[in-house]
Order: C-alpha cells, then sequence, then structure tokens
C-alpha cells in the first residue's frame, strides 16, 4: 500500500534564480485530507507543480509510489493527481464543456463509448451534467469551478489538488463548493487562504513560508495558535 | 460588437473564380508547409501559443489611435506575429486570424479567404521576416535593429500586401489596374505608418518587460532561403507589375496581350453557346422575368410553409 | 429547421452556393434572381429574419467602392457623363451593369456566409471542418483563437477604457490634448505589447492545464458520426440545385 503523495527533501528555485522550495518533505496517505496554507509567495504553487512533474527540482517527489521524475511514469502520475488551478478560464481551454471533460479520458487513449462514460459520471459527481454541450465563456465563476473540478475527475484519479478553489466565488457558490468536496472520498490536498475552509473540511493543515514548511499537524491545534499563525501572515478564523 | 472592415479583407464576388482558386492552392500548399514545419521545429508548447496569440492579434486589432479627425490607425499583425514566434507559426497565427474573421465576422468572404490569406498572411509574413532579418544583421544584434526593423516590416507588410490586393482585383477585371494599385498602395502607405508605429510601441514595451520573447522569433530557420526566395519572388513580382500595369489605361491587358495570356476578360471567356437563351424561349428580358416570377413563387412558398408550419407547432403546444 | 442540420451540410452548401455564384458568369440577371430567391428561402426557413441577415450584410458593403471605375472604364453606350477640370469621365450602361453584377455577386455570397455563421454553433462549425480534412493542428488552433477571443477582446477594452479614464483636457490653454501622433501611437503599441504579454503568460497557464490532464503534444478528437440519410439527402438536393442553376447560367 503505497503513500498517495511523497515528497522528501525538496529544493527548488527558478531558472533566474529565484528560491522557491527549500527542503520541503512531508507525507500523505491515502483518504487524508490536507490542507496547505502560508501567505503569498510561499512556495504552495510551486510546490503543487512538482506534484506531476510540470516543474522538477532536487529531491524526490512520488506519487502513488511513482517517480516524478521519471519520464516514463509521467503518463500515468497525471491520471493519478488531479491538478484544478486557481484560474478556471485558463483550465477550460476546449471549445465546450463536454470537450473539455473529455479531453483527459481522450488522452489516456480509452474507446469512444468510455469516454462518454467518464465525462457523464464525473459532471454527475459536480452537478453540471445539464452543462455538457454548453460554451464555457458565458459561464459563471462558480460553474467554471465545478468544471474545471470535472475535468480532472474525469481521469479517475487518486489525489485531488486544488488551488484556491474557493477564491473569487460568492457565498452560495462557496458553500456550494464545499458541499461537493466534502462529499468527495478522494485524497485531497488544497492550497487556500480560505480559514474557514480549513476549519471545516480539512483535519490536517500544514503551514508554509518562504519555501519552507513550518508546522505539519492537526488543524484542530494548529488553527488556535494565533501566535504563529500570525507570526507567518495568517489570521485564525473568527 | 463593434467591428470595422480593414480596406484589405476582399469580400466574394469581386475577385473572379480563376484568380480566387489559385490562391486557395497557394496559401494551401504553404500553410500545409508550415504545419510541418510548426510541429517539427517548435513542439507540442506551440498550440497554446498560437492560438492565444491568433487570439490576441484579433483583439489587438481593436485598438486604435485618432489619426487625423475621424480615421483611426490600427494593426494587421503580420509584423509583430512574424517578430515573436517566427515566420512558419506567424502564418499559422494569420491564417487563424483571417479565417475566423471571415467565417464569424463575414470580414473578408469564403472564397476569397484564399486569397485573403495569402495577402496578409503569406506576404504579409514574408515580408515582415526578410526585412526584419535583414535590418536586425545590419544593426548587428543592437537594439536599434529590432525597433528600425520592426517599424519599417511593419510598413512594408502592410503596403506590399496592399499592392498584391490591388493586383489581384485588376486580374479580377474589377477594378482597373491603373486605379487599383496605386489607390490600394497609396491609401495603404498611410495606413502602414500605423501598423509602424503601434508595431513599434509594443516591442519597446516588451522589449523592457520580456526580453526574451523579443529575442525568440529568431531561432535559426534552416529553410530561411526557401522564405527569402519566395519573398523576393513576390515583391519583384509586384514590383514590376504594378508601375507597368498602371502605365496603361488597358495596363493588364496590355500586359496580357504582350505576353500571350488568355485573354482574362470576364465575358467571352465563359460564353459556350453564346446565343442560346432558355430553349423555348426568345429573349433574354423574358428570362429574366420568368426567372422573377419562379424565384417569387419559391420565396412564398418557403415562406407559407413555415408559417403553417409554426402555426401547427403552437397548436399541438397549446 | 436550419439550425438542427448537420454542421458539415450546412458548411458544404454555403461554400458550394458562393462557388456557384462566383462562376455564373456576370450579367446572367435571371440566374441571380433564382439564386437570390435561394437564398431568401433559406433565410425564411431558418427563421433568423432577412432584415437580420441585410443588416450584418451591409458591413461588405463600403468594398464595393473598388468596383466603382467599372462604370466609367467600360466601353459602351454613355450612360452619363461630366467634365471635371480637364478629365472627361464618361459612364456607361455596360459598365452599371457590370458594377451592378459584382455588387450583385457579393451580396448573395455575404448572405449564405451570414446564414452559415448564425445557424452554426462554432463548436460543430469546428468539427466540419476536420471532416472536410483540414489538418487537426489548425483546427485546434482555430478552436483555442476562438475560445479565447472574447476573454482578450475584454483585456483589450479594459484597456483602453483605461487610457480614456486618463485621457483628458486641461484647463490650460497651452497644453494640446493628446500630444503627438507619436506619442499616442506609443501609448498604444505599448497596449498590444501588454495584451500579447498577457497573452503569452495565459498560454504558458493553459499549456500546463493540459500537461496536467496528459496532453503529450499530438491531437486528439473525438470521431464524428456519419451523417444520417436525410442529412444526406438534404445535402445531394442542395448541390443537384446548384448544379441546374449554374448550367441555367452558363445556356444564357
Amino acid at each position: 500500500m503505497h503513500h498517495s503523495i511523497e515528497i522528501d527533501h525538496l529544493t527548488f528555485a527558478y531558472p533566474d534564480g529565484h528560491p522557491a522550495l527549500d527542503d520541503v518533505s512531508l507525507i500523505i496517505q491515502p483518504g487524508e485530507k490536507v490542507a496547505l496554507i502560508g501567505p503569498n509567495g510561499a512556495g504552495k504553487s510551486t510546490l503543487i507543480l512538482h506534484l506531476n512533474g510540470i516543474l522538477t527540482g532536487k529531491g524526490f517527489v512520488r506519487v502513488c509510489g511513482l517517480d516524478v521524475s521519471q519520464p516514463g511514469n509521467l503518463n500515468r502520475i497525471r491520471a493519478m493527481v488531479g491538478l484544478v488551478f486557481q484560474s478556471p478560464d485558463d483550465q477550460l481551454f476546449s471549445p465546450t464543456v463536454y470537450d473539455d471533460v473529455a479531453f483527459g479520458p481522450l488522452y489516456q487513449g480509452l474507446p469512444l463509448e468510455e469516454v462518454n462514460q467518464r465525462v457523464t459520471d464525473a459532471l454527475n459527481a459536480v452537478r453540471m451534467s445539464a452543462y455538457i454541450q454548453r460554451v464555457s465563456h458565458h459561464l459563471s465563476v462558480g460553474e467554471k469551478k465545478r468544471i474545471a473540478i470535472s475535468t480532472v475527475l474525469s481521469m479517475n484519479p487518486e489525489v485531488l489538488v486544488l488551488d484556491e478553489p474557493t477564491a473569487g466565488l460568492d457565498p452560495r457558490a462557496r458553500r456550494s463548493l464545499i458541499n461537493l468536496l466534502h462529499e468527495m472520498p478522494l485524497t485531497m490536498l488544497v492550497s487556500t487562504h480560505d480559514m474557514h475552509l480549513v476549519r471545516d473540511l480539512f483535519p490536517r493543515m500544514i503551514i508554509m513560508d518562504e519555501g519552507r514548511i513550518v508546522a505539519d499537524g492537526q488543524t484542530e491545534q494548529l488553527l488556535y495558535n494565533t501566535a504563529l499563525l500570525e507570526q507567518h501572515g495568517l489570521e485564525a478564523p473568527c | 460588437m463593434l467591428y470595422s472592415p480593414a480596406p484589405m479583407h476582399i469580400p466574394d464576388g469581386f475577385l473572379s473564380t480563376a484568380v480566387s482558386l489559385v490562391l486557395w492552392v497557394l496559401s494551401i500548399v504553404v500553410i500545409a508547409y508550415s504545419l510541418k514545419r510548426v510541429s517539427a521545429d517548435l513542439g507540442e508548447r506551440q498550440v497554446p501559443v498560437m492560438g492565444v496569440l491568433a487570439a490576441a492579434i484579433f483583439a489587438g486589432q481593436m485598438l486604435n489611435f485618432t489619426v487625423a479627425g475621424g480615421t483611426s490607425g490600427h494593426l494587421m499583425g503580420a509584423a509583430i506575429a512574424t517578430i515573436l514566434l517566427g515566420p512558419w507559426a506567424a502564418i499559422l497565427v494569420m491564417t487563424s486570424v483571417v479565417s475566423i474573421q471571415a467565417l464569424i465576422f463575414q470580414d473578408g468572404g469564403l472564397l476569397a479567404l484564399g486569397s485573403n490569406i495569402f495577402n496578409m498572411g503569406v506576404i504579409g509574413v514574408a515580408v515582415s521576416y526578410m526585412v526584419y532579418q535583414t535590418i536586425h544583421k545590419l544593426a548587428g544584434g543592437k537594439s536599434w535593429g529590432i525597433f528600425a526593423g520592426g517599424f519599417i516590416a511593419a510598413w512594408l507588410s502592410i503596403f506590399i500586401a496592399s499592392l498584391a490586393v490591388g493586383l489581384q482585383l485588376a486580374l479580377s477585371g474589377t477594378s482597373p489596374a491603373n486605379i487599383a494599385i496605386p489607390a490600394m498602395g497609396g491609401i495603404h502607405a498611410i495606413i502602414g505608418m500605423g501598423e509602424g508605429l503601434i508595431t513599434l510601441g509594443a516591442l519597446v514595451f516588451l522589449y523592457a518587460t520580456r526580453r526574451d520573447l523579443v529575442l525568440a522569433g529568431e531561432k535559426p530557420q534552416p529553410a530561411g532561403a526557401a522564405v527569402w526566395v519566395v519573398g523576393l519572388l513576390i515583391a519583384l513580382a509586384l514590383t514590376v507589375i504594378s508601375p507597368l500595369a498602371s502605365a496603361h489605361p488597358d495596363g493588364l491587358e496590355w500586359v496580357a496581350e504582350q505576353k500571350g495570356f488568355l485573354d482574362t476578360a470576364q465575358g467571352p471567356l465563359y460564353e459556350i453557346i453564346p446565343d442560346y437563351v432558355l430553349p423555348g424561349v426568345s429573349s433574354e428580358a423574358v428570362a429574366t422575368i420568368l426567372a422573377g416570377v419562379i424565384g417569387t413563387l419559391i420565396v412564398f412558398g418557403v415562406t407559407l410553409g413555415v408559417a403553417i408550419a409554426r402555426r401547427n407547432r403552437q397548436s399541438s403546444n397549446a | 429547421m436550419i439550425h438542427t442540420l448537420d454542421a458539415r451540410v450546412k458548411f458544404l452548401l454555403a461554400i458550394g452556393f458562393i462557388l456557384t455564384t462566383s462562376l455564373t458568369p456576370g450579367e446572367r440577371w435571371p440566374v441571380f434572381i433564382l439564386l437570390l430567391a435561394v437564398i431568401l428561402s433559406v433565410e425564411v426557413l431558418s427563421e433568423l429574419g432577412i432584415l437580420f441577415v441585410w443588416r450584418r450584410a451591409l458591413l461588405a458593403l463600403p468594398f464595393v467602392l473598388a468596383a466603382l471605375p467599372l462604370l466609367f472604364t467600360t466601353t459602351g453606350n454613355t450612360l452619363f457623363e461630366f467634365y471635371m477640370g480637364k478629365w472627361h469621365l464618361m459612364a456607361s450602361w455596360e459598365g452599371l451593369e457590370r458594377f451592378a453584377s459584382i455588387a450583385m455577386k457579393s451580396w448573395l455570397s455575404v448572405q449564405a456566409a451570414i446564414l452559415l455563421a448564425s445557424c452554426t454553433p462554432f463548436p460543430e462549425l469546428l468539427a466540419a471542418m476536420r471532416a472536410v480534412r483540414i489538418p487537426r493542428l489548425l483546427v485546434a488552433i482555430f478552436g483555442l483563437m476562438w475560445r479565447y477571443l472574447f476573454v482578450l477582446v475584454d483585456e483589450a477594452m479594459r484597456l483602453m477604457r483605461a487610457r480614456a479614464a486618463r485621457s483628458s483636457t486641461s484647463d490650460q490653454t497651452a497644453t494640446r490634448p493628446g500630444r503627438d501622433i507619436a506619442w499616442r501611437a506609443r501609448v498604444t503599441g505599448g497596449m498590444a505589447g501588454n495584451l500579447f504579454l498577457r497573452a503569452f503568460d495565459r498560454s504558458d497557464r493553459i499549456y500546463m492545464a493540459m500537461l496536467a490532464r496528459g496532453y503529450d503534444g499530438e491531437i486528439r478528437s473525438t470521431p464524428l458520426y456519419p451523417l444520417t440519410a436525410q442529412e444526406r439527402l438534404v445535402l445531394t438536393v442542395g448541390f443537384l440545385i446548384l448544379l441546374l442553376l449554374l448550367t441555367l447560367a452558363y445556356l444564357l
């Protein structure tokens, strides 16, 4: 039985020299729901991009037991880790919703009937079945975020990684997205500033600052360590 | 949506079928080659770059600035695309821009699309590439070469493309050569300044913020020679034919006769059985009236049919 | 009714119509009228409204000026003439007929194009392009361009509004609003550069999103269903009508 995510002494600097990650190590077990928090520039998004090999740094990154640095593994890894980026507009790049949700299964080489089945299931899971033939441009931000999630769900991933899922959503859309995430049994890693979301859904919390992990533990305990939070530019939810 | 047609997008009906088809063939050949080169050279990253840049150029064509009174200068984009992406990707980007303009906004015809692609895409890019590379090398890589090269490339791309449009109109018999070519050239010599200035402004901005992007389009192109030859031939052909045509009132026909080309006049070429009208009908006027009656009946019948169908739909919904 | 037809049928018939119009020799008025009847019928069937189509057709109108000289350069019976200083311009009936032919052909063609665009959702048009064997790489570029067209146009509009918000005339009489052309052009060029920069950054993010879902450089898409018998019938009948009209044009 493998760890879902295993990061071992990961260090990474951008080509222009800007250091982003400094000796990051963490392990996420199957089924865990973990929140990654920290101030802007802490390296959260950079870390996420290492999970499916878009960026590679020094150290080890293993996803579901597969080493990310081996190019031969990348196809399988990208199907196992569903990465949902912050801006849904960049993730919905196909002409129709169907095309976007079908993209992942198509590139996995699945036959047409199975692709269609995956699309139907994924849209069902996010309650957006009626939108299948719609053009993504005209949808609201909340609708786009759900469909963005379905575009990775259609690959049947083991782990769902979301970058700022509730950013830019109005209270109703946010509530409905939280309910959606609550229902999903997948292993989840979420990078967010939304402390209420963390408190409601994520029992484990990792705090990052300046490319390093400064705390990793139970949300219940860390959330009320006000001094620690403020030290790293964060605020406790009221 | 605010969209003003640019004077270089030729609508359908103005080019003869022959000219349209020839230019289609030329465009298809160039596009096919560009597709091959782009796939080979530039890899998988290029699809999103080309698609989004095409959208940016389209959007960029809406940016304008007042020149004088009510006129404004704005962008076509071949030069900046060539400088940023290299010639082959730029041809595909311009093809995309021109095609979508024709398909969705009817800016330029569908049969004439081949020539619009050729004029704005192929000629625009080829001229831009040649001029920019020349001036850039002349400057020995110093930054003034980029800016001067960009400005002149942009201006020339518009000017020479417009000569091509004039030539095509003349060859189609739509516009006499001694008016079309100088008119297009004259107008676009001025419009081209706008293109030059905006391209220059964009290069200044990008050079300051993302110099790597500006310098990226210069990867060595092994078949660069092909581009040079093609571009040079086009430019030469236009420069030679245009004044030749303009100097004679029946400019192009004079040239055609001299070279023994086919008679480019429309009428005689197409008349197979010139004295036949509608079988059984004696004069063309009657044929026209008959056609009018038949036509009206058709439209009337269809309208009636649609109205009946709609009524049936409503009564079945009630 | 037209809206529900398969995009491939509409695409091929529209191109067929435009080609037929183009191949019809000039001044074949009976055929022009019949072609007009055909396109008007389709407009009625499409339930878009004839005025809707005609209003959009006005866009192509200005180009008609390019053919205006034909009025004067075609030899024939005098329609009217006037003198401008040393210039003697003589318009002929034949010239008018040629000019009108060109205008008519253009008008017919643009109506067909408008119908095609208005009755076919663009994603279906992309599928039709794949069906006629347009290379997948090119269709993919078209698709991406279309998807981000309005997004980038919005960005351009925002840039222009920001510029307008900062463009005012001051009370000092000595200053000239907007300074000179060179400055204005540079500002506009800067906006264009800004737009392109954002486009590049966006394309990077899109590329990452594509990679995250398994993109490997090859363009893949779902296969198209074959045309139904009914659609094939419409296509065949359409082409036969066009062929008929074209034959008529050559017999006249």
